[in-house]
């Protein structure tokens, strides 16, 4: 009996695996369809973002309230990862607390330990539930969120809950079986949260327990392999990307726009003709500005995958706020909607076969675009460091460098500029006209 | 007062101190003549030997970049830094945030490194220096006073105490808006929204700030950005308070004060 379960197990936990590393390097894939930027430069400021932004929350901490549930959430979820090492080793060699003989009388603490955070856990997912579906927050309730986005966030807290309440049941039947001194049920001592329901237990007989105890087992580490598997489907998947996305984020001021040194060398040239002769010829006619995830950088895309969709973003942007179409969020939903949709074209065909879609019109409308007063509330909300607004002015710049596609009242201002020097049509005789005024 | 340009510098074979950047705004909009009238009478005042470009100046590119025309920007660009190498420009101060972030983040790319700074930071060191003094009391002296952080100078560019460190000095009484420093809410111009129409929506962006504003009780709106400027006077005139609620610039309050 003892050889079927570690085998059950040991296939189980296999295929959980495999099936999360094939998913995990389609995901990869997805994002190196990006264009190549390089965002290796100053590792010590990297890793001083990891360490503030990732690991220390800084900025879920603009709003402290809501940071400390998170953190509960996110650091019981680290650490009851090491919890799962334990289940995971005694699985696949047929033990039942591998580590009660190793630690001794840390055993105990530690797992107490567990147990608090599990019940911290517990408490700020049944907590988030409520904002979420009772309480109702403006963010929380946007159409941005309809269909699945909603229930992916209700799916995630549901399970997280439920866990933990395996967990601690597992526990609880546990201790109730190491009292009456059961065979295989080590003794760990009392355990800090799960002891308060042992009592509960006691009415039940020896084998109803040892039923409860492997059920509440088997559910718990089913139920994380599952979940492991759900989650590069879910937004839930930033809690893995978070770390990544920390390292590679923008080390530039926030107000500065990427350049692009094609265009740079061609107004160069117009400007110089002289240097033309020395100049690199180029036969690939460059692209101009982003319509499609191909045209963005791997970041761009990495950004799209770790966006947690909790709309801080749209929140505090200006366009959102009066009730314009844009919404920073969904600028980042539909990136990687669209990712995804050209990521199964590839698994389906091989390479990437036109399916006459792009991610510019099909997802996100022109009108959208041109709300954006390039505010970087955004980029600064972001808790996952992610730049909504570096996806918004790729996407205009194709509009306007490949279509020619402006606004009339834009259209007048780039000539303005072209023939004035300035975004309105005034003479350049009168741009010093105020210091004649004053000299005299 | 005679303001010189680069150009008469050269001709001397001199180079001032620092080049003030005016900016098209600050060049050609009435409103934001004033601004810079009072921030070059503040430079005269205190004896920073400066000049301007003149007829020489054109636009950064701001606009058309961030609407999306790398072209038209790049040739603005590689026009104004020839002609700032040329002179051997070093140092640059401006009272447009927008002029700012491009001549200091976006300008060194393209082979023009300069140290540019902000008209609100340079106030900030003249009032340190000792340099600034206000006649008795000043004129905005317990007066309440709100302050605006523009995008591009706050959360562009981690500028935000540098415009308030000014304002204390006037020992009028700041109210924060609810939403300032990072959490600013944007005045609706950037990202050449000042060129076009709004996008349709529930309210326009300025009506919205400027209600803000005005719910503070503040009687003056302080600003640092010419766009701002325009924008938040529209907002505060569609709240129906253009009577009592004034929009200036940090400059225009420094120089009116200065003894
Ligand atoms: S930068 Fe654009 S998208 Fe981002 S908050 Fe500002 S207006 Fe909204
Ligand atoms: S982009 Fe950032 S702030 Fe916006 S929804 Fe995604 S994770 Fe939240």
């Amino acid at each position: 009996m003892r050889i079927v379960q570690e085998l059950l197990f040991v296939i189980l936990f296999a295929a959980a695996v495999y099936l999360f590393s094939k998913k995990v390097r389609q995901i990869r894939r997805n994002i190196l369809l990006g264009r190549d930027k390089d965002l290796n430069d100053h590792p010590d400021l990297r890793w001083k973002n990891v360490f503030l932004l990732a690991f220390g929350q800084k900025k879920m901490f603009r709003n402290p309230l809501v940071a400390i549930l998170h953190f509960f959430v996110y650091a019981g979820f680290l650490i009851v990862n090491i919890e799962i090492l334990e289940i995971i080793l005694d699985g696949i060699l047929g033990q039942h607390r591998l580590f009660v003989p190793v630690l001794g009388s840390l055993y105990p603490v530690l797992v107490g330990a567990f147990e608090v955070l599990a019940a911290l856990v517990l408490a700020g997912c049944a907590i988030f539930f409520v904002r979420r579906n009772i309480l109702k927050l403006k963010r929380f309730i946007s159409k941005d969120l309809d269909g699945w986005p909603r229930s992916d966030a209700n799916y995630i807290l549901i399970t997280e809950i439920v866990l933990m309440v395996l967990f601690l049941t597992m526990n609880a039947a546990d201790q109730a079986l190491q009292a009456r001194g059961v065979e295989h049920y080590a003794v760990t001592g009392n355990l800090l949260v799960s002891g308060l329901f042992t009592p509960l237990f006691s009415g039940f007989s020896d084998g109803t327990l040892v039923l409860i105890e492997r059920g509440c087992w088997w559910l718990h580490i089913v139920g994380i392999l599952c979940f492991l598997n759900y989650l590069p489907y879910s937004k839930h998947l930033h809690i893995i990307l978070a770390f990544p996305n920390a390292y590679y984020a923008s080390l530039e001021p926030k107000g500065e726009m990427e350049n692009m040194p094609a265009v740079q060398q061609e107004v160069q040239l117009m400007l110089q003709p002289e240097l033309a002769a020395n100049a690199p010829a180029s036969d690939t006619m460059p692209k101009f500005g982003a319509k499609d995830v191909f045209d963005l950088t791997w970041k761009n895309l990495l950004d799209a995958y770790s966006c947690t969709e909790c709309g801080r973003c749209s929140a505090a942007c200006p366009a959102n706020i009066t009730g314009k179409l844009l919404s920073p969020r969904k600028i980042m939903m539909d990136t990687r909607d669209r990712l995804e949709e050209v990521g199964r074209n590839i698994t389906a065909n091989g390479t990437f076969t036109d399916d006459s879609k792009t991610l510019l019109r099909d997802y996100i409308k022109e009108e959208e675009l041109r709300a954006c007063t390039t505010c970087n509330a955004c980029v600064q909300e972001c808790p996952v460091s992610i730049s909504p607004l570096d996806i918004i002015l790729q996407l205009r710049r194709h509009l306007v460098m490949e279509e020619s596609n402006a606004p009339a009242e834009w259209t007048g201002m780039f000539s303005n500029i072209e023939n004035n020097m300035a975004p309105w049509k005034f003479s350049m005789d009168d741009r010093d006209k105020w210091a004649m005024e004053i000299n005299g | 007062m005679y303001i010189k340009t680069m150009a008469e510098y050269a001709a001397n074979g001199e180079t001032p101190e620092v080049l003030f950047w005016v900016g098209c705004a600050g060049s050609f909009d009435q409103r934001a003549q004033k601004i810079t009238k009072a921030f070059a009478t503040i430079l005269d005042k205190v004896g920073v030997q400066f000049a301007i470009l003149g007829k020489e100046e054109s636009c950064t590119g701001d606009p058309a970049r961030r609407a999306g025309n790398e072209f038209i920007f790049q040739m603005m660009a590689q026009n104004n830094i020839q002609l700032l190498n040329m002179y051997g420009v070093k140092k640059i101060v401006t009272a447009c945030p927008h002029c700012f972030n491009t001549l200091k983040n976006e300008y060194p790319d393209l082979g023009g490194n300069y140290e540019v700074i902000h008209h609100t930071t340079f106030l900030q060191s003249l009032i340190d220096e000792g340099k600034i003094k206000l006649q008795g009391g000043g004129t905005f002296k317990g007066k309440k006073i709100t302050y605006h952080d523009s995008c591009y100078l706050g959360r562009a560019n981690d500028i935000y105490e540098a415009p308030r460190k000014v304002l204390e000095i006037l020992d009028a009484e700041l109210i924060e808006m609810k939403r300032c420093r990072s959490k600013g809410l944007c005045c609706g111009a950037g990202g050449a929204q000042m060129f076009k129409e709004e996008e349709k929506g529930t309210i326009r962006i300025n009506a919205d700030r400027g209600k803000e504003a005005v719910d503070t009780g503040a009687t003056v709106i302080a600003s640092n950005c010419p766009f701002c400027m325009t924008m938040l006077t529209d907002g505060v005139k569609e709240s129906g308070k253009e009577d009592d609620v004034k929009v200036l610039d940090i400059a225009e309050m420094i120089a009116q004060s200065m003894a």
